[in-house]
């Protein structure tokens, strides 16, 4: 059996009178593809936010590795994030200025060295030795989200975490990326995507439903967020 | 300064070169023998003092000239004071002779029972020089210099049939009252020949006004330091708050409040250093201009200043950075980059 690498238990996140998520529990195995839907509001954001240690929730633990991180300040948070964490976003956030290696280097150089040998190696990994030496002005969007994977990966984290990483993507690219993800779950990776796209959604492992800040539905690979959606007569 | 010879004797060429290497190169301005020459114009009596003119333009570069300084290239042109100006109605270009006895010749009186052009030619006809000279430029100081002809000394020495002898130095020093002090005791040890006098009341005040500069420079720096301190705040602001992005990037990837804060605050650093360095060549820039331009000299460059202002740049531009530098720590991630 694979090792449980994140455990949120009876997570909540409370803004004023707004409960953001209530009483969430979930755990997701080394190795897993999960994919998180629901509608805007439906706190979604809230939840990769505390995964991705950029936030803490107001009750609950997120036990992450077999540590309890829900109390943690945020310099131990950052140290967390920056070892244990890829995050992906879906407006890319690549540093204009820097080339494309360069923007891989950068998530090096603040985790320990940097290295140009494994970054243009990371940069292999998804297609983009031969445009290592562009700015990200250069770089069609696809490309430009295969870097931000690339910068992802590049410290090895234990979680790769993608906020809609193809919502700014045509179905080409976002076919190519899915086919990155897929790849890397069968790399061993453990994957965490928030999606509104039910294509790029369904071909994960287990799937998780948000309403209102609940998860109303988790399914494995056999149904499809369609039919899982259909069933509660929500959509996304 | 003014330089006397002591008792009768005259200040010889000689002791004039060993005067200037006693006062030493670097801290002298302006460094004028005089001579002085009682002559005749229209058989008055008028006084002719023979010097080194551009020197003594370096010395008095504060005489009002209406015209121009006379040089040595042609000596046939001189400066007269006002006051003479007035006296013989003289203007710029105008012409004037003037008659001498020559050096160890008698001066004879002119006869009461002959008329001016009568005794002119009676001094003519005997052992004296004379030459005509134009007005080059006409000297306003509101002091004595105003009842003097300035001519080359050199011309004037050929025009008595004499070598060099000055019967007064007048030199400009870069010095305060107490190296002054100091010197003209030098001078008095090292050469007897010679009673050195500081101008004190000159002295006095111009190290009064060097003061008042000094406390205006020092007033200045601070107003320009604080206008840099407030520049660099608004910028650095402006830098943080345009950078956000970046920033928020940096610190998802894992990067420390500290290390971030580090990272802007060592640009804040090189930026002064460049500025800094920029300022200090402009800065001697500037200042070699006014003072070529006010006090008539040029300044040295102080190599030793060169480091601590660079060091004092550096140091405002990193104060005044920290306060918008500390806004990174409250930049979040999660709101910065969240991809709506």
């Amino acid at each position: 059996m694979s090792k449980k690498i994140l455990e949120l238990k009876n997570i909540s996140k409370i803004y004023g009178n707004l409960k953001a998520l209530a009483d969430i529990n979930l755990s997701v195995n080394a190795g897993d593809w999960l994919s998180i839907m629901g509608p805007s509001g439906s706190g979604k954001t809230t939840m990769i936010n505390i995964i991705g240690c950029m936030d803490t929730p107001s009750t609950g633990s997120v036990i992450l590795d077999g540590v309890d991180i829900s109390r943690e300040n945020a310099a131990s948070l950052t140290r967390i994030r920056r070892d244990k964490i890829g995050l992906i976003f879906q407006q890319f956030h690549l540093i204009s200025y820097l080339t494309a290696v360069e923007n891989v280097m950068v998530a090096q150089y603040y985790h320990s060295m940097p290295d140009e040998d494994e970054a243009m190696e990371a940069l292999a990994k998804v297609g983009l030795s031969d445009r290592a030496h562009h700015l990200p002005a250069q770089l069609s969007g696809g490309e430009q989200q295969r870097v931000c994977i690339a910068r992802a990966l590049i410290n090895s984290p234990q979680i790769l975490l993608g906020d809609e990483p193809t919502g700014n993507l045509d179905e080409e690219n976002e076919g190519i990326v899915v086919d990155i993800f897929r790849r890397l779950h069968d790399e061993g990776v453990t994957i965490i995507i928030v999606t509104h796209d039910p294509e790029v959604g369904d071909v994960a492992q287990r799937k998780i439903i948000l309403e209102h800040g609940r998860v109303v539905g988790d399914i494995d690979q056999s149904a499809t967020f369609g039919e899982a959606l259909k069933l509660r007569g929500s959509h996304v | 300064m003014i330089v006397l010879p002591r008792g009768e004797a005259k200040i010889t060429r000689e002791t004039l070169g060993k005067l200037r290497a006693l006062i030493g190169e670097n801290k002298i301005v302006g460094m004028a023998p005089y001579r002085y020459q009682t002559v005749k114009i229209n058989e008055q009596p008028y006084i002719i003092a023979g010097t080194d003119l551009s020197e003594a333009e370096k010395n008095s570069p504060f005489w009002y000239i209406e015209g121009e300084w006379a040089n040595s290239r042609d000596t046939s042109q001189v400066m007269v004071g006002h006051e003479i100006a007035q006296t013989l109605g003289l203007k710029l270009g105008d012409s004037f002779m003037v008659q001498g006895v020559k050096y160890g010749q008698q001066a004879e009186a002119s006869r009461q029972d002959l008329s001016a052009e009568e005794n002119q030619k009676r001094d003519l006809a005997r052992q004296n020089f004379h030459k005509n000279f134009s007005v080059k430029g006409i000297v306003s100081t509101g002091g004595a210099e105003e009842g003097f002809i300035f001519a080359d000394a050199d011309m004037l020495n050929e025009l008595i049939g004499d070598t060099f002898r000055a019967d007064v130095i007048e030199c400009s020093i870069v010095a305060d009252a107490g190296e002054l002090a100091e010197l003209s005791a030098r001078i008095e040890s090292e050469m007897p020949e010679l009673q050195p006098r500081a101008v004190r009341r000159l002295t006095q005040s111009q190290d009064i006004v060097l003061g008042k500069l000094q406390a205006l420079v020092f007033l200045v720096t601070v107003v320009v330091l604080i206008i840099t301190m407030i520049s660099v705040y608004t910028t650095m602001t402006a830098m943080v708050a345009e950078r956000r992005k970046e920033i928020a990037l940096k610190k998802a990837l894992g990067a420390e409040n500290k290390l971030v804060m580090s990272e802007l605050l060592g640009e804040g650093a090189l930026l002064g250093l460049i500025g800094g360095t920029l300022g200090v060549f402009l800065g001697f820039e500037f200042a070699l201009r006014v003072s070529l331009n006010v006090f008539g000299r040029g300044i040295n460059f102080q190599w030793s200043l060169l480091p601590v202002t660079i060091i004092v740049f550096v140091v405002i531009t990193i104060a005044a950075s920290i306060i918008p530098v500390r806004k990174v720590m409250d930049i979040h991630p999660a709101i910065v980059l969240k991809g709506e």
